[in-house]
């Protein structure tokens, strides 16, 4: 780890100032490179949609979580950028707006997968066997609830309740085929199907 | 002239998800190809049967002739021999998978015949996107009443005599809340459904809101001409778009007719309403968060007093009410509050509604006068399947407790549940057998409360990840017997000092099971595992990262207020 200008060697050695020691320089890196979707981003054309969405509700500051709802569903997530962009037509602070974004657990700063997998987690589902279910799904997919795997190919995220108690455990793909009653053996079958 | 028939096949996410849609398109398919102009072809909310596990169903009215667990192919033999020849198909009737016994009609159905349906009255019975539909059954006629022939002050009289009580939860009583707001001056005042139903494992409110979405609309406008609001607001969650579209179909479908706007027919009242939809986070079903939650804020709730119907939206004297309260309104106008009174307790009048779910043969929503004995609701739904037996109920979700086999006599009143250390709920009830353990139960709703914690206040930020902690102990067998001594205490300080229901409520399902089932924990300790070996699967699950606490991006829900927390563990 090259970091010369950040203060010449130390008495043992080390190039690094003394304040930076404590950072682990390895995650910093990996942080910017999971930002490689971003790349693809059309910034100019995103923001001119932002500024159509919150154009509709007149700037309205108390619009802010239906304008984030719309912006996600445009961009499919809400980077920082975009957030910036909806602060600063919004009339609002941007740590306003990252506030309400961390507040709510449907507005994500990640993009979620291809197929996009919920499982219900719901008390019916729960003593079903749902928490197997999930472990498994962890498991199968390499991820933790919450997050995308690096193919972009799937991501997991958990609910409570999705209204078929009946069927439980339930797990919804892509919010529209339903998986009833399914069971650990079941997973691989089940991700099979979206393989491709 | 040949009779008009209707068919109507539930849509429902349980019937779609065993191929609802594609029954539709089959009966639509024949239907158009027999040219059979006298049957019209209706999606409906949940027919409510309780037999969701058996869908998809169908049903054909007028007769209310009952088709269950059909399939494409059987919607021809259907619509050739009922609809067109006039030979209902007795083979396709619905079954009873126990009895075995054929049910023909809708009526008939064991599960459906006990019940007494008011909140539910038109669910599954009409198309929830067809005002006519709602109309032909009376609806929008209590409006029409209020606004002829009744003052503002007459409407809360004959709430408040009817003995209507909030079915959010805390069972406040509607008609006092409203003389309250009535009483509030202000000019501008507002009217707000409480539609967040976050509770895991209740859909009750969702039902109601797809099933019959202008009962809602309806009990809101009267609601606002009692207290003098004008504008009215529904807090929908946002995971349940159906519900949001219907809803945003029915004010419409009623501005066009008249029921909203300005100058509602003729009288002079302007009401009109809009929706909100919330974005995911438990902590907003309570009123304060919700108001804040509405104008775009994070949902933090605040002490009270000042109460909503003296400074809520916008500072402006507001009503909150849950949806089924707001839609029990009109039928209480239609046949009166002695009527309605009549069928619950001198304490808990009409009808609860809950959501039946866990090991019980028929999931579903049952509708059942106040005073019902919880082992009655139980026989509605079958019983528990596999010959096992019941162990707990549990109502009120994470607010809530589990009561045991021994207690099932109890009635569905708001004070026989308080007393009992459980709460009515606003509507889920889960019943447990043989196999469940009531320390993973109790874990569960802990671990569910800290993850939605909005942590704001210390108690509830740090007493909930203190117990979830203390309960992985016990339930891995790592626990000692001072951990129960230790539990009790961080659960009452929660209790007794957090700053809203979420913390004043959380530590219920913890109480009462170390109340009606301290067996358990003690066995726990004792062996040094789960005697049933319920908990060492599901508390090696990282606990942290169960539920929505994790946002991708590493954020938990409850976002930078919940990090403070130091985490759920
Ligand atoms: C944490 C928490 C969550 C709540 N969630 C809901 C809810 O989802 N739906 C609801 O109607 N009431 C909920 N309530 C109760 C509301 O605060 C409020 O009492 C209710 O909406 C009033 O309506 P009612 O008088 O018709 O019951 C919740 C309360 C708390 C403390
Ligand atoms: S608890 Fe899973 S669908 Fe209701």
């Amino acid at each position: 780890m090259d970091k010369q200008g950040f203060g010449g060697p130390s008495e043992d050695g080390e190039r690094t100032a003394w304040y930076e020691r404590q950072i682990d320089w390895d995650a910093v890196g990996d942080r910017q490179e999971s930002a490689d979707y971003e790349e693809d981003i059309d910034w100019d054309a995103v923001e001119e949609k932002v500024d159509e969405i919150i154009n509709e509700y007149d700037g309205d500051s108390g619009a802010l979580i239906e304008v984030l709802h719309e912006v996600q569903e445009l961009v499919g997530y809400l980077p920082q950028r975009v957030q910036v962009r909806v602060a600063d037509r919004l009339g609002l602070s941007v740590s306003e707006v990252y506030s309400v974004v961390t507040f709510y657990s449907l507005f994500s700063l990640k993009p979620k997968g291809e197929n996009h997998i919920t499982v219900c987690k719901g008390t019916a589902c729960y003593v079903r066997g749902a928490a197997q279910l999930i472990e498994e799904l962890e498991n199968q997919l390499g991820i933790s609830v919450g997050d995308t795997t690096s193919d972009g190919k799937f991501s997991l995220e958990v609910v409570r309740c999705l209204g078929a108690c009946g069927l439980g455990p339930v797990a919804m793909v892509n919010n529209e085929d339903v998986f009833a009653r399914i069971t650990v053996d079941q997973v691989s079958d089940m991700l099979q199907q979206y393989e491709d | 002239m040949v009779t008009p028939h209707r068919v109507l096949v539930c849509h429902e996410t349980p019937c779609v998800a065993r191929g609802a849609v594609g029954l539709h398109a089959a009966f639509r398919r024949e239907i158009d190809r027999l040219g059979l102009d006298h049957v019209s072809l209706e999606i409906s909310g949940c027919h409510g049967h309780g037999l969701c596990s058996q869908g998809p169903s169908v049903v054909v009215e007028p007769s209310g002739f009952f088709y269950n667990g059909i399939q494409p192919p059987d919607a021809e033999v259907i619509v050739r021999e009922h609809l067109s020849g006039g030979r209902p198909v007795q083979h396709l009737f619905h079954r009873d998978p126990v009895t075995g016994r054929t049910a023909a009609r809708y009526a008939d159905v064991d599960f459906f015949r006990r019940q007494r349906r008011v909140a539910l009255r038109n669910c599954g019975r009409i198309n929830p996107e067809k005002i006519e539909h709602y109309v032909d059954r009376g609806g929008y006629g209590a409006l029409q009443l209020v606004l002829s022939t009744m003052r503002p002050e007459d409407v809360i009289e004959l709430v408040e005599d009817s003995g209507l009580r909030g079915r959010g939860g805390a069972g406040f009583p509607t008609g006092r809340k409203w003389r309250f707001a009535r009483r509030s001056s202000s000019d501008v005042k507002y009217v707000v459904c409480n539609a967040d139903e976050g509770n895991p494992g209740a859909f009750t409110d969702r039902s109601v809101l797809e099933g019959d979405p202008h009962a809602v609309v309806e009990g809101m406008i009267i609601a606002g001409y009692a207290v003098g609001a004008r504008r009215g607001y529904l807090y929908i969650r946002a995971e349940y778009p159906l519900a949001v579209r219907r809803v945003q179909k029915a004010i419409e479908d009623a501005r066009d007719k008249g029921f909203l706007g300005s100058d509602l027919l003729g009288s002079g009242f302007s009401f009109d309403l809009e929706i909100k939809e919330g974005a995911g986070a438990f902590v907003c079903g309570e009123e304060t968060a919700l108001l804040a939650s509405i104008q775009s804020r994070r949902g933090m709730p605040r002490p009270r007093p000042p109460f909503p119907t003296d400074v809520g939206l916008g500072g402006k004297p507001t009503v909150i009410n849950n949806v089924k309260t707001l839609a029990f309104v009109p039928v209480i106008v239609d046949r009166g509050p002695g009527w309605f009174s009549s069928l619950g307790t001198p304490q808990s009048a009409g009808t609860a509604v809950f959501a039946l779910t866990g090991n019980i043969r028929y999931s579903g929503l049952v509708e059942v006068p106040m005073g019902t004995p919880l082992a009655e609701i139980i026989d509605i739904g079958g019983g528990i399947p596999d010959g096992r037996k019941v162990k707990a109920v549990h109502t009120g979700g994470p607010a809530g407790g589990s009561l045991p086999a021994d207690r099932l006599d109890a009635p569905v009143d708001y004070e026989a549940l308080q007393e009992l250390g459980s709460t009515m709920g606003s509507g889920g009830m889960l019943v447990l057998d043989e196999d469940a353990c009531m320390v993973d139960v109790a874990r569960f709703f802990m671990d569910f409360a800290c993850s939605e914690s909005c942590g704001q206040c210390a108690p509830c930020r740090l007493g909930t990840g203190q117990m979830v902690r203390i309960l992985t102990r016990i339930a891995t067998g790592r626990g000692a017997r001072e951990d129960l001594v230790l539990l009790r205490e961080v659960a009452d300080t929660v209790k007794h000092a957090s700053l809203c229901g979420l913390g004043q409520t959380c530590s219920n399902p913890v109480l009462a099971t170390l109340e009606y089932f301290k067996e358990e924990y003690l066995a726990h300790i004792r062996e040094g595992k789960c005697p049933l070996g319920v908990c060492e699967v599901r508390a090696s699950v990282r606990p942290g990262e169960q539920g929505r606490e994790f946002q991708p991006g590493g954020l938990p829900a409850g976002g930078v207020g919940a990090n403070l927390k130091g985490g759920c563990p």
